[in-house]
């Protein structure tokens, strides 16, 4: 982290799996103003760049404004999937938690962005 | 208003051994689903059919009928939905058969559903005109004809309905779509129409978050250290008759149900969010609405859907190789530099033995290469050496496994770890998903 940028991690939580030899990984933001934020500071082509050693073709960016979340299809991404992949992590399992360690810009409030814990 | 409670006992073959009997002894659960079929469990099950024609099904669900046995004495309306038959619901049933007659239950009612396993009938199909093209790389069918193991059709929630229907107290099913496990009993209790899509689409959704057991109730979720998942909880679905439906687990349960867990299950292995396909419903994910409306109670409502495609999704699996890996602990200075050294030191060795890998794959476990996007960390005293590989000729990934130990002797110093033997080589099936027409399928439903 330097002082311009935070981890993806302070704004959003998420969670990975495998669809086939595709990961999908899913951010999702801990408030709207979080929301926006991440709309626009976590494109697909950041992501693509982000985990291009694993050899990923195409990243496709959905957007759910219900649920404040973005659903990355990172398309093969898991070295053959489930069924033929040499990798530890053959089903991307682990792929959220290293995406929540990106780095973006630190916005001006990062108050109305955290999480907000419950009482 | 009319509902029902959906608990989910079990999210893939291998979780919780208690998990079922802890749902039906505390979760007041009208219905009891237990999941054991995940992308290529089926071909495994087909080679054991074919070695013992009695097999093929998955074995822990006779357990928990043992297990569940006094259970069902006291809560006779219970009703349980499992796709544990596996390559064999006919031979499954039986055993539970067995097991229930012993257990003082004869009067219970088996419905199996078959029609799934395509794979006797697949040349008629093909040259019927399904042309069976692979879904994600678009490859002819061809190309697998002779190696393939098994093909299954993921049938949806109507032949469930209809065992139900008949009176089944357990439903057996082969290969269906996960979610349909729970859309069923929902159609089956409310009469639904077959185009109510919007109910389909929720009961759809409420299916898609339980299916993986624990993963909606505090499994996965990054602020786990917040709760007890020691004493998880199992989730259960209280599904209305409009379409909406609830998430929670057990008074007395470990885990949590919250906004949090429930989206990152919601989105959980999707791809696109307005079209979740499944035999039942198009379901659409960005219209609903998430509510916290008690402790360790989420309300979903909004649900919207779209109707079914006229195509079941296919998966098949086919015989691609021999793969193995193996492990070894790596102490001392620039640990993980070391070991990538010794990684590569066996593949030279047996490159030197004539022996070349259709593929290999060095991780220096604990340096980073789980996720491989930075430079290896080299601050570090000890990793994991572990290196794979892949070949068609089982004699040399056969070959691969004996070199492993001799790096103890003939190594670096530090080189240690090697307790558990020489790793196994397992087959390859390899996934071939694809769609059918729907036309073409007929889904059975018998009692026993």
């Amino acid at each position: 982290m330097t002082e311009s940028t935070i981890p993806l991690s302070m704004i959003a939580h998420g969670r990975s799996g495998d669809k086939g030899n595709h990961a999908n990984v899913a951010i999702i933001a801990y408030t709207p103003a979080g929301y926006s934020w991440l709309k626009e500071h976590v494109t697909s082509d950041k992501v693509k760049r982000f985990f291009a050693n694993l050899g990923v073709t195409s990243v496709e960016r959905f957007e759910l404004d219900n649920l404040m979340a973005l659903q990355f299809l990172m398309r093969n991404a898991l070295g053959g999937g489930a069924s033929q992949s040499l990798r530890s992590d053959s089903q991307g399992k682990t792929l959220a938690l290293a995406l929540l360690n990106m780095e973006i810009p630190k916005p001006e409030n990062i108050f109305d962005k955290r999480r907000q814990i419950e009482s | 208003m009319k509902s029902i409670r959906i608990g989910n006992g079990c999210g893939f073959w291998g979780d919780s051994v208690d998990a079922p009997l802890r749902l039906v002894e505390t979760g007041n659960i009208d219905y009891l689903t237990l999941e054991y079929l995940a992308e290529l469990t089926m071909s495994i099950l087909a080679l054991q059919k074919q070695k013992d024609p009695s097999r093929g099904y998955a074995h822990d669900f006779v357990q928990q009928i043992e297990r569940l046995a006094p259970s069902l004495h006291n809560q006779p309306k219970l009703r349980i939905i499992t796709n544990a038959g596996g390559m064999n619901p006919v031979g499954c049933a039986n055993h539970v058969r067995q097991v229930l007659d012993q257990s003082g239950l004869a009067n219970r009612k088996i419905g199996i559903v078959t029609g799934d396993d395509i794979f006797p009938d697949i040349d008629r199909l093909h040259r019927d005109g399904q042309a069976l093209i692979n879904l994600d790389t678009g490859e002819e069918f061809n190309t697998i004809r002779d190696r393939l193991v098994s093909a299954n059709v993921y049938l949806g929630s109507h032949p469930i309905v209809d065992a139900l229907q008949q009176g089944s107290d357990i439903v057996i099913t082969g290969r269906v779509a996960d979610a349909s496990l729970t859309v069923a009993p929902a159609i089956a209790e409310f009469q639904w129409r077959t185009d109510n899509w919007h109910c389909l689409s929720a009961a759809t959704v409420a299916g898609h978050l339980i299916e993986c057991g624990a993963q909606v109730t505090g499994g996965l979720w990054p602020h786990w250290q917040e709760t007890d998942l020691a004493n998880v909880g199992y989730p259960i679905a209280i599904m209305a008759e409009n379409g909406t439906f609830q998430i929670t687990k057990p008074a007395g349960t470990g885990g949590v149900v919250n906004l949090e867990t429930v989206t990152e299950q919601l989105l959980y292995e999707i791809g696109d969010p307005k079209a979740y396909l499944t035999p039942d419903v198009v379901a659409d994910f960005t219209t609903l609405k998430l509510e916290q409306t008690g402790k360790d109670l989420v309300t979903v409502s909004n649900c919207q859907g779209h109707p079914a495609t006229t195509s079941y999704k296919v998966s098949m699996a086919f015989r691609n190789g021999f793969m193995s890996s193996g492990t070894l602990l790596i102490y001392g200075n620039n640990a993980a530099e070391k070991a990538q050294a010794c990684g590569e030191i066996i593949l030279r060795r047996l490159a030197n033995a004539g022996i070349h890998f259709d593929r290999s794959y060095i991780e220096c476990l604990g340096a980073g290469s789980c996720v491989p996007i930075q430079s290896p960390r080299n601050d570090l005293d000890e990793v994991v050496l572990r290196v794979a590989v892949h070949d068609s000729d089982r004699k040399k990934v056969e070959r691969f496994t004996r070199e492993l130990a001799p790096l103890v002797t003939s190594g670096p110093p530090g080189v240690t770890g090697y307790t558990g033997g020489r790793p196994s080589v397992r087959e390859v099936f390899a996934y071939w998903p694809t769609l059918i027409a729907k036309d073409a399928i007929i889904p059975k439903v018998q009692i026993l």
